[in-house]
């Protein structure tokens, strides 16, 4: 038997869900069938009333807790966060988590193949929102039998997506976990995004998107994307501790190889990301950042677009992230309070930035866990080992 | 068993109101209110533990700083807004004030009375001070940065035109005794007053 720590999901192992009812898209086109990967963790009482979803983020994945091999050193993405005991106790709650539609790990997507054409879909996937995905993932709480979830859990455009969930089914949540995401994205924000893009599109290896046909891929333009990405989800504070002006060798070399050690790390998490990554995935999900913003049809007043949310809410921002800093979660939590929804906002002190909401961290923990044993407390959710 | 001033003020808070709770320590007042009476409303609270607690209790809590005012909270919102124990840690206690009456009609507020006889006898006599059950800290480590009287908060409320409609006194240890009539300035530990604004 393999050993993983107690507090572990352990061994587990994604499935496949195939779709065969057309999904209209907020884009105009329709998805005529599609797969969802996800995985689940824990079991699925008898009532279908303990059913937890994780929604990922950006560069996100269904593999967010446990290990798909005994050997397998690093678990999923937000392991810190759910299992046995933890804020999201896997004893208690049946979790679901997903790869996104026009994700690259195993979701229909950009790189699936276009039944139309019998050739990968590339750029000519369609565009899709988050009010897309919320939609698609109900449609897979239907196959799992669960109508109505205890919680709906992301952090950034992950907790966009609970915030959807919350407009768009609110008979179907029971409580949205909202964490260091913003109501839209600023200009700043599409601005990085778009430098992302414009890194991606500009690569000679991109081809319009069709780099597979080509047998090539836009590494170069993937790496500056993950790069630029990078640095706005680290503190400024974080990336001057980890790295300083720290130097790879002694001296200076003159030249433009690595010689800080902040240079080396960033190329090094670009490169990783550039063979692991699909560009077309990766376009697709900035612009579903991009075009997020449930208050735009209700004349710019979000406590306007929120008014159908039934469930409570806790929002949670960290204070060193500038991507979706403090005040974009303030705004959110004031549209609700302004709705006269329930809803608990926390502040969460941390050097880490963006990233501090995939990390374990006391406060954090403590809070996601109260408001969690809270919601199973008012379900009546019995802890079964 | 509920601290005192909350109990009397679980028992002045109308059925159904939706309140503000400044200060809202760990949410029991609010839990107390909305299981008893259907009180809805926020808890605003800085305090880590206190924050934790109220989401555990399922109070609907927002982490917020009273210094900063209440910007978020539009005029005339809710019924009434409750402060207890916080006034006298507050920068301006007379613009928070303001801003209590601001979102709400009405409003509750509780602090420690700084003319009590004990925290006489501590300055007036020992020449220290004073420390007691209701201002427990040092001089150098006290959040309490505008302490008052009973006496120094009704002349507040007489300079800004308010009406008072309720107001005692309690001392800590005798749960449940409160008193306005007795010489309050001198014998009441804690101060409790119900306040609104002037309808013309």
């Amino acid at each position: 038997m393999p050993e993983f720590p107690c507090d572990s999901v352990g061994l587990v192992a994604p499935q496949t869900a195939h779709f065969d009812d057309p999904l209209a898209l907020a884009c105009g086109k329709t998805l005529p069938a599609y797969d969802l990967v996800y995985e689940t963790y824990g079991t699925l009482n008898a009532e279908g009333t303990n059913a937890v979803l994780i929604c990922h983020a950006l560069s996100g994945h269904h593999h967010a807790a446990g290990y798909h091999a005994a050997d397998e050193h690093k678990p999923g993405w937000w392991d810190a966060h759910i299992g046995p005991g933890k804020s999201i106790d896997t004893n208690r709650f049946f979790v679901v988590s997903l790869n996104n539609l026009g994700g690259c790990h195993g979701s229909t997507g950009p790189v699936s193949e276009n039944p139309d054409t019998g050739r990968q879909w590339g750029p000519d996937f369609p565009m899709v929102t988050v009010g897309d995905w919320v939609h698609s993932q109900a449609r897979l709480a239907d196959r799992l039998g669960i109508e109505r979830f205890a919680a709906v859990i992301g952090g950034s455009l992950g907790g966009m997506q609970a915030l959807q969930w919350a407009l768009t089914y609110p008979e179907r949540i029971a409580n949205a976990v909202v964490i260091a995401a913003t109501p839209k994205l600023s200009a700043q924000n599409i601005a990085f995004n778009e430098v992302a893009r414009q890194a991606i599109r500009s690569d000679p290896d991109f081809h319009n998107g069709w780099y597979d046909e080509h047998g090539t891929v836009p590494r170069r333009g993937l790496k500056l994307a993950r790069m630029v990405g990078h640095i706005t989800y680290l503190s400024e504070d974080a990336m001057g501790s980890k790295f300083g002006r720290d130097l790879r060798s002694e001296d200076l070399n003159f030249g433009y190889d690595v010689e800080f050690q902040v240079e080396s790390y960033l190329r090094h998490q670009g490169d990783t990301f550039s063979s692991s990554f699909d560009a077309n995935t990766y376009l697709l999900m900035t612009k579903a950042l991009d075009y997020f913003d449930p208050a735009a049809v209700h004349g710019g007043v979000l406590a306007r677009a929120v008014a159908p949310a039934e469930c409570p809410f806790l929002v949670v921002s960290f204070t060193s992230d500038w991507r979706f800093p403090p005040s974009r979660s303030r705004e959110l939590a004031n549209a609700l309070i302004r709705a006269g929804k329930s809803v608990s906002y926390v502040n969460i002190d941390s050097p880490h930035g963006h990233d501090a909401f995939l990390l374990p961290e006391p406060r954090y923990q403590s809070v996601f866990g109260a408001f969690m044993s809270r919601a199973a407390r008012e379900l009546g959710l019995e802890e079964h080992a | 068993m509920m601290r005192a001033d909350l109990e009397l003020i679980h028992r002045w808070i109308p059925q159904g109101a939706h309140i503000l709770d400044l200060a809202c320590g760990d949410g029991t007042l609010l839990e107390a209110l909305a299981r008893d009476k259907g009180v809805s409303g926020y808890g605003l609270e800085i305090d880590p533990e206190g924050i934790t607690a109220c989401i555990g209790k399922g109070v609907s809590v927002i982490e917020q700083n009273l210094d900063e005012g209440l910007v978020n909270f539009e005029d005339d919102t809710y019924d009434l807004v409750v402060m207890t124990q916080a006034l006298q840690a507050l920068r301006r206690p007379d613009r928070m004030l303001d801003e209590m009456l601001r979102v709400a009609n009405e409003c509750i507020i509780t602090f420690p009375n700084f003319a009590y006889w004990r925290h006489r006898v501590h300055l007036g006599i020992r020449g220290y001070m004073p420390v007691s059950k209701s201002l427990p800290h040092a001089w150098y480590d006290t959040p309490n940065i505008h302490l008052s009287t009973f006496n120094d908060f009704e002349h507040l409320c007489r300079e800004k035109d308010l009406v008072i409609t309720d107001r005692a006194v309690g001392i800590r240890d005798h749960e449940g005794h409160w008193t306005s009539r007795w010489r309050p300035n001198l014998f009441g530990e804690i101060a409790i007053f119900r306040i609104s604004r002037r309808q013309d």
